[in-house]
């Protein structure tokens, strides 16, 4: 196993923690992101990441801990576009957009006056693509916390959220205050984004918010086995890319390792074209009836 | 303020905010905010990898941009459309996050690429700005009808024998185009902010076509007038002031349309 698992892999503190806190986010972020791609807010799921950078570079400017200031900005910015009106279908691009637009306009005030006053360099590159092998152990009982919160939430609401993800006249028939919880599966979002996007940068933080549960969705149709699938498939993709990582380092003369995220999001993506291809194979073969089915009932919901 | 070296960011900024004003508007008409967002921050890989070879920016900046579009264009055929969105996004800039450690890049010039260096602009950079931003204008004057059609009439349009795909794919296209030119002149991030806070804004004041076209346009210029200004009398990145002045505009547009709307209330009643 040499090639893959290069000598003092696991030895290595730095990574160990990485791996450790690399396997909770992604596990957060399946069961988050099967709600976020079945809702169809995959923008306002990536556009919480820039949100949360914004107060990310915030904290960092008037010394308050980064994870406040992810968090907090993330979930200022879904009270925001909840404001604007989030919840009606229409206008839901324009109104994240118009959130996004501004804080990233105030990300890049942060991160400007941050430059000039700090002698610190590489805050931009920091804050935007996160670093996984910087993480200090230290944070790892927040990240926990945070995580078990959010995966509580979930587990509250998850069937009105569910029903309302899917069929919006019939959840509402069937007494599910449709507004209150779309605020509330927001909010987790946020957290949850704020959350990875601080450990693991905006990038990583969508393609595995996006990545595996849409993947996941494409090959399996029942819910329970789509979250649980998109979680194999997001730990599969972080570990996996953590490892190639590091290996990355021996593999030029030079000694320059690629990015985590580079690596996790090639994963990611060729799982993506795995079940693309897997289930284009599938409806081919399907016979017709059957496969009217599938389209009719995508998660097995009857 | 409007000094020689000043001329430059006056003109590239001018002909910036004409292209997004009028591209935004078809954005905000289409919903297609996500493409708007994840075809800037593909061309800024797409800088970051040009420079890794030596290359213009802008041969960098075109074909990743171009790229991004068709790739979310033929994705988006067989699944989600903000699926396909998001996942072109993180595979652009995972490959510019590699780019960038590959590259030995000064962070400045990074920031540069994302938050816009208006007065980096150079007058031979003029020239394809120009020439590209008027292909831009050309393609959507010529799209006009048949993509105000599809936008407001999807189902209407596919029966009168528009094909729909391939308007989608020619208006992404000349998204990215005119994306390219508006990256290196107000950032990748912002190029965003530019193209929905005024077409937002301006859609919200008027509902004729052509006149919320013009309000658009007008309303980017008055905004990228300004943020430069701002810019440059308080010395502070102009990325900062058309990420903001966009969100006040679309604000004051929401605040003006409530009120209309209650005074014919009261009107009426």
């Amino acid at each position: 196993m040499n090639w893959l698992f290069e000598p003092g892999l696991f030895a290595n503190q730095s990574v160990r923690t990485a791996l450790l806190v690399g396997a909770v986010v992604a596990v957060v972020s399946g069961v988050v992101g099967i709600f976020t791609v079945l809702r169809g807010q995959s923008f306002a799921g990536h556009a919480l990441t820039d949100v949360a950078m914004a107060g990310g570079a915030g904290a960092f400017l008037a010394g308050v801990a980064p994870l406040v200031g992810f968090v907090g900005g993330g979930v200022v910015g879904a009270g925001a576009m909840d404001v604007i009106g989030v919840q009606r279908v229409k206008g839901r691009d324009i109104a994240t957009g118009v959130v996004l637009g501004a804080a990233t306009g105030l990300a890049a005030l942060f991160l400007y006056l941050s430059a000039t006053q700090s002698a610190a360099t590489g805050t931009t590159q920091l804050i935007l693509f996160g670093s996984i092998f910087t993480v200090q152990s230290s944070t790892l009982p927040a990240v926990v916390a945070l995580s078990a919160v959010v995966l509580a939430t979930l587990a509250i609401i998850g069937r009105p959220l569910l029903l309302s993800s899917l069929n919006l006249e019939l959840a509402s028939a069937r007494g599910v205050r449709l507004r209150a919880i779309g605020f509330v599966f927001m909010v987790i979002l946020a957290v949850s984004v704020g959350l990875s996007a601080i450990i693991i940068g905006s990038i990583l933080s969508t393609a595995l918010l996006i990545g595996p549960p849409a993947s996941a969705l494409k090959l399996v149709t029942r819910f329970g086995a789509g979250v649980v699938l998109a979680v194999v498939l997001g730990v599969l993709a972080t570990l996996l890319g953590i490892v190639l990582a590091y290996d990355s380092y021996y593999w030029t003369s030079s000694h320059r390792a690629l990015p985590v995220s580079f690596f996790v999001v090639v994963v990611v993506v060729v799982e993506f074209t795995l079940a693309s291809l897997v289930q284009r194979r599938r409806r081919s073969k399907a016979p017709v009836p059957a496969r009217a089915a599938v389209h009719g009932d995508p998660i097995g919901w009857h | 303020m409007f000094s020689s070296f000043m001329t430059n960011a006056w003109i590239s900024g001018t002909i910036v905010a004409v292209l997004a004003g009028a591209v935004g508007f078809f954005v905000v008409l289409r919903g297609a905010s996500f493409p708007a967002h994840a075809i800037p921050n593909g061309a800024f890989a797409g800088a970051a990898g040009a420079n890794l070879v030596g290359l213009n920016p802008l041969v960098g900046l075109v074909s990743f941009a171009v790229a991004a579009a068709l790739g979310i264009g033929a994705t988006s055929r067989r699944t989600r459309n903000d699926v396909a969105t998001a996942l072109s996004l993180v595979l652009m800039l995972a490959l510019g996050a590699a780019f960038l450690t590959l590259s030995t890049e000064y962070e400045p010039a990074i920031n540069a690429l994302l938050f816009g260096e208006i007065l980096g602009v150079s007058r031979s950079e003029i020239v394809p700005v120009v020439v590209l931003g008027v292909v831009c204008v050309v393609a959507l004057v010529a799209l006009f009808r048949p993509l105000v059609f599809t936008s407001v009439a999807p189902e209407l349009a596919e029966a009168r024998g528009v094909n729909a795909t391939l308007i989608e794919t020619v208006f992404l296209v000349v998204l990215a185009l005119s994306t390219a030119l508006t990256v290196p002149v107000v950032g990748a991030l912002l190029t965003f902010s530019l193209m929905i806070g005024p077409p937002a804004a301006a859609r919200l004041l008027s509902s004729r076509p052509s006149r919320a076209i013009a309000l658009s346009i007008a309303l980017a210029l008055v905004t990228v007038w300004l943020s430069i200004a701002a810019s440059y009398t308080f010395n502070l990145p102009i990325g900062f002031f058309v990420g903001t002045l966009g969100a006040v505009l679309f604000l004051g547009a929401r605040l003006w349309g409530a009120l209309r709307a209650r005074s014919l209330r009261r009107a009426v009643l």
